[in-house]
């Protein structure tokens, strides 16, 4: 691995009842999370190749992960969402580096297919900071039971040195959707968005 | 204030102005701005099974937020907003469904203000407590592809949302991300038609 990862965390929630209605089965997110060295960390670097390396390395591990912790085969993941967190001797663009350029290829492998965007959020911030990893139907952008988000911290990172990378993965959408829109069994899943 | 039915206990605006980050110092810098409305919820505390009227009634207040907001970040010039988002956070007495109303009228507030936005206003949503924070995603408004406007904010009220109130937030930016430098699609190469490239 060219990732430097101190530790691996997984986080599985499963919703059994929602306003006091059974949800069943339950709805479950799962989020696997790595936090990683950045080599980059005290120093503005214009060449992020190796943060690049990193993301599509990461994108492989954090997608089998989250596939593995829900139990389920690649193809009956319904949803995604990916982001980070750069300690604060870093800057945003690193973030941008491990999750836009190759991260995505290698997670659509671990949940298969995958048309649509990968919906994601980065920011800046200390140990124990949360984020909010947007959701969003893998091969449809537009599935409006799908639009959701998981929200994931660990008490100790990251460090200022370091990167928070998190891959969340569902095998269903929001606990009780009722707003309409377009429903999972309406997904053509060809240009990513209906 | 009320608008449209929805009661509002207080608005909150925030512009970022950035100039650099460690790098060199942008020509011209970047602005991020939020609005976030706190409104009653009008289905906490119970299961009320049909709620889907709610983002018809929304629209105003969604219309209202965005100009607001456009106003704050590049005094209402319209032209130089390039990013949005959105997103919710539903107080404890409520559930995440309730959030998920904003969809509808937070995004097609801000698609038709800014006159032919293409592209789907990414979100994010959940229930949390009084100073609960929120990473709004931001993507460019007329190609969800475009790799230099992938952003996020982190918007949140000290005071918001009480358990029967509801955070509504609006996102936007006027361009990239400071330091863009990862390559992919760029501004400058959006097609905008089918809202992705």
């Amino acid at each position: 691995m060219r990732a430097r990862i101190r530790k691996l965390a997984t986080i599985v929630d499963e919703t059994h009842v929602e306003m006091g209605r059974d949800v069943s089965p339950p709805t479950r997110r799962a989020a696997a999370v790595a936090v990683i060295a950045n080599p980059f960390a005290g120093r503005y670097e214009g060449d992020l190749e190796e943060l690049m390396a990193i993301g599509e390395e990461l994108g492989d591990l954090l997608g089998r992960r989250a596939v593995a912790a829900l139990g389920i085969a690649p193809g009956q993941a319904e949803s995604y969402g990916k982001a980070a967190i750069v300690g604060e001797g870093g800057e945003l663009e690193h973030a941008a580096a491990i999750l836009h350029p190759r991260l995505g290829k290698p997670l659509r492998a671990a949940v298969e297919k995958g048309a649509a965007l990968v919906p994601s959020a980065k920011k800046m911030g200390g140990p124990g900071a949360p984020i909010d990893v947007p959701l969003g139907h893998k091969d449809a952008a537009y599935v409006r039971s799908h639009f959701d988000a998981m929200e994931v911290r660990l008490g100790d990172s990251p460090r200022a040195g370091e990167i928070l990378v998190a891959v969340v993965v569902t095998d269903s959408g929001r606990p009780s959707p009722r707003i309409g829109g377009l429903t999972t069994d309406q997904v053509e899943g060809k240009d990513g968005l209906r | 204030m009320v608008i449209n039915g929805i009661e509002i206990r207080k608005f909150a605006t925030f512009v970022e102005e950035i100039f650099h980050e460690g790098g060199p110092v942008a020509a011209t810098p970047l602005k991020v701005g939020a609005i976030a409305a706190v409104v009653r919820n009008p289905f906490a505390g119970r299961y009320v099974p049909e709620i889907a009227q709610l983002m018809e009634q929304l629209r105003p207040l969604g219309l209202e937020m965005s100009t607001r907001l456009a106003q704050a970040l590049t005094g209402g010039d319209l032209s130089r907003i390039e990013g949005f988002g959105k997103g919710a956070i539903v107080g404890s007495a409520g559930e995440l469904e309730h959030g998920a109303l904003w969809h509808v009228p937070g995004g097609y507030a801000m698609r038709d203000l800014l006159g032919k936005a293409k592209a789907i206003v990414p979100s994010t949503k959940k229930v949390g407590p009084v100073g609960a924070r929120l990473d709004v995603p931001v993507t460019h408004i007329n190609a969800s592809y475009v790799r230099g406007h992938f952003n996020a904010m982190e918007v949140g009220v000290s005071d918001a949302p009480r358990a029967d109130e509801m955070v509504l937030v609006l996102v936007m930016t006027t361009g990239g991300r400071v330091h863009d430098r990862v390559g992919g699609l760029r501004a400058s190469e959006v097609k905008g038609e089918d809202g992705l490239r």
